[in-house]
């Protein structure tokens, strides 16, 4: 055979094989549900055959895993006919493997899916989980947990309305975003701990007239988002920021409230309240060297409370300002939430593992491994420590506060725009308009259905 | 009749015979076509669907490739990966060539060690390429340090977060890792020139320079083709280095193709458009290796 014939041959093998692929389309019967199990739930499992419950969760950091740990096997000390078959892996790791696992005919039958769009919507839009409000009537979680919470893992049917409609997961803990500070510079600086927006903004001036008052690593583009998060929140009404966050219609990000705050960050950058180079700063880099006495503030999340109360000690605590009118509202929410799969053996057991694991027992195991609990919070609080502080917000924004959804549950893309976005502001690329110019195209083009 | 059966039996043989080379292949044939043909068929089928990965998918014919074609942001990752290839294979083409050239000429003692040493970084996985040397391109890591003590203090910046420079940082660690592997290559052919072409040069005048040129670089002329379809292949497919370094920042100014196939097939959800990136990024790095090996020939 020679050379030429050789390619045609090959080439032509190639085009037929392709040929006869096209004949079964990707994801085509992909989804199995069991619609038989709908509408008659039992949360009565102790005669269940003896059976394996796979669950698939993120918790691998020491006190996350420790609460799962503990959980399980009090769960399984509780149902003997049940053995719970965990898989544990890194946040980033079960975004990426979930798609895959889900649409595979073994998939779990427990697993924790990010509130957003591009994970819980997606999985709700193509069926891969299932609805658990018959299971909520029957637990009665819409009484344990707060209305506030909840919202995050409701989705309409078709996936188009995020925070209404079907109840998908319960989280097990919450998540707040503040500013930590330590005490002993405000106190050199002869400053109260700040109460409102204006407060801190005076504190953060006042404490950078010799070096930064705050420390930001945005190498990653999504840490700036926690900043700016809570600016948005002095300056946009709550209602607007929920439905920006969540991708719903009605609500634009080209309103001067928001230029207002997107200006406030660039500012605040501009003044020099920030270490240099934040764009090229890593995000652990900026909170160790927060921990280790550079600045006096950080704006940060709860998750963060262990790992800088180990290297500060009783000199961190932590607070959200309240906006000037005395109203508190700051971004945060819950950690993710364990829902059901469509491919679930069965869901009785798998409603009553949910339910195990997020009851009020769960929190008192969840608040002794150092975690967050977001049920119970106030009365869980430690005596003293930072946590004791992230307790109290946390009881406060979610029970008469406003907890502000993280931007980026918005739309698939929205991750990237904003942590592009947020990036180009910083540096001055771009200025307060453009900036929601930018946010707006990808909300509009998503809302409008574009995309 | 009879020649008739002999005819037969003799074609049977032939062709029996003939199978032989095919069946002791078979076992590599099935690991490559399963492992390899098969994906790469399954990625253009996946291609001509929009497709979020989990639900039913919808036949779009040449849609995605038309998309690759006019989206801003992945034309401009293609930019990118071609930045990419000064840093991976020009530079370090061209530094090694002349750090060989002069350990070529010079009697080096211990030229083991330092090939060893040149080779190493090599050796190491590019994830911990990528941490080491994004602790030193942080604001407070070495690379600043070094300039402000020796009062190049003006020159500091945060490497990684700098529009304009974190394209160039990320390339020229490329450059550190291709460089080793660029310098072996060159000594190895350049082990293989014959003294006497040199000694026959020096009688007809020929300094440093001009040997360089007449007798050292077209004897190194395979090598130069292996070391560039090697390295240009590494900075086309560079994925890790982008994805620890700058996940694509600042902006979008460190975006590459692969680094978007990722993050549009596991983190958006569009796998038929990451399919059709990935074809056409395979497309390219076939169309610039078979011309890179086409010139390499000629000789």
């Amino acid at each position: 055979m020679n050379k030429r014939s050789r390619t045609l041959l090959s080439g032509a093998g190639a085009g037929l094989l392709v040929l006869s692929l096209a004949a079964c389309a990707p994801g085509a019967g992909g989804s199995s549900s069991n619609d038989e199990d709908t509408g008659d739930v039992s949360t009565d499992i102790s005669d269940v055959e003896d059976m394996t419950l796979t669950v698939w969760d993120q918790e691998v950091r020491g006190g996350q895993n420790e609460q799962m740990e503990q959980l399980n096997a009090a769960f399984e000390e509780k149902y003997p006919n049940i053995t719970i078959e965990r898989n544990s892996q890194s946040f980033e790791d079960l975004g990426t493997t979930l798609r895959l696992a889900l649409t595979d005919t073994d998939a779990p039958d427990v697993v924790q899916a990010n509130n957003g769009r591009n994970s819980m919507g997606a999985f709700v839009e193509a069926g891969q989980l299932i609805p658990l409000d018959a299971y909520a009537d029957a637990y009665g979680w819409s009484d344990r947990f707060s209305e506030n919470v909840l919202q995050y893992s409701t989705y309409s049917d078709d996936a188009t309305t995020f925070g209404e409609g079907d109840l998908y997961g319960l989280p097990q803990v919450g998540e707040v975003v503040g500013v930590y500070y330590s005490k002993s510079k405000l106190e050199a600086l002869g400053l109260d701990v700040p109460e409102t927006w204006s407060d801190f903004t005076d504190a953060v001036d006042a404490a950078s007239a010799d070096g930064p008052a705050l420390q930001l690593g945005n190498i990653d583009q999504w840490p700036a988002g926690h900043v700016f998060g809570p600016i948005q929140g002095q300056f946009v009404v709550a209602a607007d920021i929920t439905a920006l966050g969540l991708g719903n219609a009605g609500a634009s990000w080209t309103t001067a409230e928001n230029v207002d705050a997107a200006n406030e960050l660039q500012e605040w950058v501009d003044a020099g309240y920030f270490n240099d180079g934040i764009n090229g700063t890593d995000y652990d880099a900026a909170w160790q060297a927060f921990g280790a006495g550079e600045g006096t503030f950080l704006m940060a999340g709860s998750w963060l409370a262990p790992d800088i109360e180990d290297a500060m000690g009783d000199d961190v605590g932590f607070f959200a300002p309240t906006r000037d009118d005395g109203s508190i509202a700051t971004t945060g929410g819950t950690g993710l939430p364990f829902t059901i799969t469509s491919a679930a053996e069965n869901n009785d057991v798998a409603a009553a593992y949910i339910d195990f694991i997020t009851s009020d027992e769960a929190m008192d195991v969840l608040a002794e491994t150092g975690n967050l609990p977001v049920n119970r919070t106030a009365e869980l609080a430690p005596d003293s420590g930072v946590l004791a502080d992230i307790y109290t917000v946390f009881g406060e924004v979610t029970e008469s506060g406003d907890l502000l959804p993280y931007l980026d549950y918005a739309t698939p893309t929205f991750g990237d725009t904003l942590g592009q976005s947020l990036q180009d502001l910083i540096d001055g690329r771009v200025d307060a308009e453009a900036f929601t110019e930018q946010l707006e195209a990808d909300y509009a083009g998503f809302t409008s259905g574009d995309e | 009749m009879s020649s008739g059966i002999a005819s037969g039996r003799r074609a049977t043989r032939l062709s029996g015979r003939a199978w032989v080379p095919y069946a002791y292949l078979a076992p590599a044939l099935l690991v490559y076509g399963v492992f390899l043909l098969f994906p790469i068929v399954r990625a253009a089928q996946f291609s001509l669907f929009d497709w979020d990965g989990l639900g039913e998918s919808t036949f779009v014919g040449l849609d995605n490739y038309v998309t690759v074609f006019q989206d801003g942001q992945l034309l401009e990752a293609f930019g990118h990966a071609f930045v990419l290839i000064f840093f991976f294979s020009i530079l370090p083409l061209a530094i090694g060539l002349l750090v060989a050239a002069v350990l070529n000429r010079s009697t080096v003692k211990g030229l083991g060690f330092f090939r060893t040493v040149l080779f190493l970084p090599q050796v190491i996985a590019m994830v911990v390429v990528a941490v080491a040397w994004r602790q030193i391109y942080a604001p407070d890591g070495v690379l600043n340090g070094t300039l402000r003590a020796f009062g190049l203090g003006n020159l500091t910046r945060p490497w990684l977060g700098d529009y304009t420079f974190t394209l160039p940082a990320v390339g020229f660690v490329g450059t550190w890792v291709a460089t080793g592997l660029v310098i072996v290559l060159m000594l190895a052919g350049m082990g293989r020139i014959p003294r006497e072409q040199y000694e026959a040069a020096r009688l007809d005048g020929a300094n440093a320079v001009r040997e360089f040129f007449a007798v050292t670089l077209p004897a190194v002329r395979g090598e130069i083709t292996v070391a560039l379809t090697l390295t240009i292949i590494a900075a086309l497919k560079t994925f890790d280095l982008v994805y620890v370094t700058t996940r694509g920042g600042p902006g979008t100014s460190t975006t590459v193709p692969s680094y978007e196939i990722y993050r549009r097939a596991f983190e958006i959800g569009d796998v038929g458009l990451a399919a059709a990136v990935g074809i056409v990024l395979t497309i390219v790095v076939l169309l610039i290796t078979t011309v890179i090996n086409r010139i390499g020939d000629r000789s």
